[in-house]
C-alpha cells in the first residue's frame, strides 16, 4: 500500500455497470516526506475520504476484488484507509 | 486506474479472435489538471469512448474483465469517461 493525497473528484456517468454508485477520486502518491511522487491514478473510495486528505492507497487487483468480493470487478486502486498521522524513525 | 485523455483511433484488420470487434484508441495518460504525462498508449474501449474525451482505463489483469471474450489478452482498457473533475470541497 501507499501514501497518496485526494486532489480530484471525478465525475463520470457513463462507466462500467459495476462502478455504479461508487465514488471516485484522482490520487496522488506520497512519499514518507510528503512531497508527490510519480503520476495521478484514479481510485474508489471505500472510507468516505475528502479532497485534500491523506490516504492509504491499495494497489493490487486481486486484494482490489477481494474488498468487492467479485472476481470480475475491473478495479485496482481502492483508497482503503485515512490517514491520521505517520511517524518514520531515522 | 489511471485518468487518461483519447487522442485518436486504431484500426486493425487482423487481430486475435479474443479481440474481434473490440475498439482500439489512442489514450494519452494525463494528470488531474487535465495535463499530458507521459507517452501515449494503445487501449481497447469498453464504455463506447471518442476522440477528445477524458476516461480512466483499467490495467493489467482488471483490463481484461469488461471485453466480451473473457480470455483476451487485454493489459490496458477504457472502463469509464469522465464528466468532470472537481478540485475544491
Amino acid at each position: 500500500m501507499k501514501i497518496a493525497k485526494v486532489v480530484a473528484h471525478v465525475v463520470s456517468t457513463q462507466k462500467n455497470p459495476k462502478y455504479e454508485g461508487l465514488k471516485t477520486f484522482m490520487v496522488k502518491p506520497l512519499r514518507l516526506d510528503g512531497s508527490e511522487e510519480g503520476s495521478t491514478f484514479v481510485a474508489i473510495d471505500r472510507v468516505q475520504a475528502g479532497i485534500g486528505d491523506t490516504v492509504l492507497l491499495l494497489q493490487e487487483g486481486s486484494s482490489a476484488r477481494t474488498v468487492f468480493n467479485d472476481a470480475l470487478m475491473p478495479a485496482r486502486s481502492l483508497i482503503v484507509g485515512i490517514v491520521d498521522h505517520v511517524e518514520v524513525k531515522e | 486506474m489511471i485518468p487518461g485523455k483519447v487522442i485518436g483511433r486504431l484500426v486493425a484488420s487482423s487481430t486475435l479472435p479474443a479481440f474481434r470487434g473490440v475498439k482500439f484508441l489512442i489514450v494519452q495518460p494525463v494528470d488531474e489538471h487535465k495535463e499530458p504525462s507521459g507517452t501515449p498508449f494503445v487501449a481497447c474501449d469498453s464504455v463506447s469512448a471518442n476522440v477528445g474525451e477524458y476516461v480512466f482505463l483499467a490495467q493489467g489483469r482488471e483490463a481484461t474483465f469488461p471485453l466480451p471474450d473473457r480470455f483476451n489478452p487485454a493489459d490496458l482498457t477504457i472502463i469509464g469517461i469522465i464528466d468532470e473533475v472537481t478540485e475544491d470541497r
